[in-house]
């Protein structure tokens, strides 16, 4: 049965090349080539693409995704690991309820969600709108950096929040109450016992929040107004836009290595803490 | 003292994370087309909602795709995952390090790669193509969530199973599946939802005429959305809370809800 179960995977390795392997392998080709795609013929060997990101200009997007990145995955961490706390300390005839409250938003279309921010940030939207009746100085966050780094808080943070209930959840009762019989105050337990503790969850939590902030296109583009862009922008701009596939792979595969060099770093602050490095949740 | 901090502590929260939709709520009721006029309560956008042909086809695409492909990736990839469990530990960790790939690459990079691909071969962009791509980044998923319940499963259960004479296809139905059942759903469910809800994928892997929800807002967001999109939103969020009100009235254990 062993060795015959096996067998079992086989159309999915083959699926695998096909639609995983040969397409990342397709980017990498086409990021080393020039000439016209259409015309596989006129392709040749070609390091440009990766000497153009060095542009300033381009080094500059980069930087500034990064940027915006870790603000926002800052910002949720702070944000969010009271949450998980909260959550985890509610009585568990309520914390269903609440935890599922929780949940509703990321059930409702993305798209939908970020596009709702505009109609409250915009010149004229709610906010402003709110401040004005008041008599106040209308606020100009959108568009603009702040407007983006609202947006990504404000579609990531269930992902940093879940990981670290997740982990928080399963923390063993007794090991609390016997730090407490040995004298620990509540702040104590939880720098000491609790924190600790939760190190993968919220490890987890960080790459799930900073990997889809530093690739999104969609936030930068609705909030940011066109003039934030990052390099998710820039890849997609290549594609549908400019349509210099040669350029966009490039930025793509390096976009790849900077997230995996990333999260080779977040892996090994997670080993010294012993777990796996899947994501929790 | 505390107990009233975390409770505004939460109640912030909660009101960060509800205000766009109350937004668009309170809008799918408004009788001024524009966005920051109120003209009064109307019922119209809902009215309007059903008679708009690119919402219903949007709608229409977006749950045909989810559909199929999380039907599609669950039963493959619940197979697959019995047979990298019982491959040898080398092509396990090779199968299970490419599975990760779509996981760990950002949307953006796994759209153009498959774009790249679907172009490179002549294939026209359009509803298959999209259905590949959803199905290609949902099976990591199920296999990710079907291969700790087989790690948990005893072995010793097949080999009884198949001792009393059973066939290792009647094994399979019979003992492995049930066992593994709850990881198959969990797995189905996070299909199901990755896919209603992608944008990035959909935009690179679809061809004109095919568009989903996500596609169709972020056309319209440049030039303003229809006002029974907000309408769509209100429906939405209610069938949400009352499936989840239902399902939590069903399970006891509230973790479930996580997958």
């Amino acid at each position: 049965m062993k060795n015959k179960a096996r067998f079992l995977a086989y159309p999915y390795m083959v699926w695998m090349v096909i639609f995983i392997v040969v397409p990342l392998l397709l980017v990498l080709f086409y990021s080393l080539t020039e000439g016209n795609i259409k015309d596989p013929s006129s392709l040749t060997f070609s390091l440009n693409n990766y000497k153009r990101v060095f542009d300033v200009m381009y080094l500059n997007v980069i930087w500034k995704s990064f940027k915006l990145a870790i603000i926002s995955t800052i910002c949720c961490l702070i944000l969010g690991y009271p949450v998980a706390l909260i959550i985890s300390t509610i009585k568990a005839k309520y914390k269903n309820i609440v935890l599922m409250f929780f949940l509703v938003p990321i059930w409702m279309n993305f798209l939908l969600r970020t596009y709702a921010w505009m109609s409250i940030l915009s010149p004229n939207g709610f906010i402003n709108r709110l401040l004005s009746w008041m008599g106040l100085p209308t606020l100009s966050i959108m568009p603009g950096q702040t407007a983006v780094i609202l947006g990504m808080i404000y579609n990531f943070l269930p992902f940093m929040v879940l990981p670290i209930y997740t982990v928080l959840s399963k923390i063993d009762k007794s090991v609390l109450e016997a730090a407490m019989d040995l004298g620990a105050n509540k702040l104590v337990t939880f720098v000491k016992v609790i924190l600790p503790l939760t190190v993968p969850g919220i490890i987890s939590g960080i790459t799930m929040v900073f990997m889809p902030a530093v690739s999104t296109f969609v936030i930068s583009q609705l909030l940011g107004g066109g003039k934030e862009l990052l390099i998710g922008n820039l890849i997609e701009q290549q594609f549908t836009v400019q349509r210099d596939w040669h350029f966009g792979s490039a930025l793509s595969i390096i976009l790849m290595i900077m997230i995996l060099i990333s999260m080779a770093i977040m892996s090994k602050v997670e080993k010294d803490d012993g777990n796996g490095g899947a994501p929790r949740w | 003292m505390v107990k009233f901090l975390k409770r505004f502590y939460l109640t912030l929260i909660f009101i960060f994370l509800y205000a766009p939709i109350a937004v668009l709520i309170v809008y799918s009721f408004n009788e001024s087309k524009s966005r920051g006029y109120w003209g009064g309560f109307t019922f119209k956008w809902y009215a309007e909602l059903f008679r708009d042909r690119d919402i219903i086809k949007a709608l229409y695409y977006t749950f045909l795709v989810a559909l199929l492909s999380s039907i599609i990736s669950t039963v493959i990839g619940t197979f697959s995952a019995i047979g990298i469990h019982n491959m040898g530990l080398f092509g396990k960790k090779l199968a299970l390090n490419i599975n990760y790939l779509p996981v760990l690459n950002p949307d953006i990079v796994t759209g153009i790669a498959l774009m790249t691909l679907f172009i490179s071969v002549n294939m026209r962009l359009g509803f298959l193509t999209m259905l590949i791509s959803h199905t290609v980044f949902n099976i990591p998923y199920v296999i990710l969530s079907v291969m700790p319940k087989l790690k948990q499963m005893d072995k010793n259960m097949t080999e009884a199973a198949l001792d009393l004479g059973a066939t290792p296809s009647y094994a399979l139905r019979k003992v492995i599946i049930p066992q593994i059942m709850p990881g198959v759903i969990t797995g189905a469910l996070i299909a199901f939802t990755l896919s209603i809800d992608d944008f990035v994928i959909s935009f690179f892997t679809t061809g004109s005429g095919v568009t989903n929800l996500s596609i169709l807002v972020y056309s319209m967001a440049k030039r303003g959305v229809k006002p029974s999109i907000n309408a769509l939103t209100t429906l939405m969020l209610l069938t949400v809370v009352i499936l989840l009100l239902l399902i939590n009235k069903r399970t006891t254990k509230g973790d479930e809800l996580i997958p």
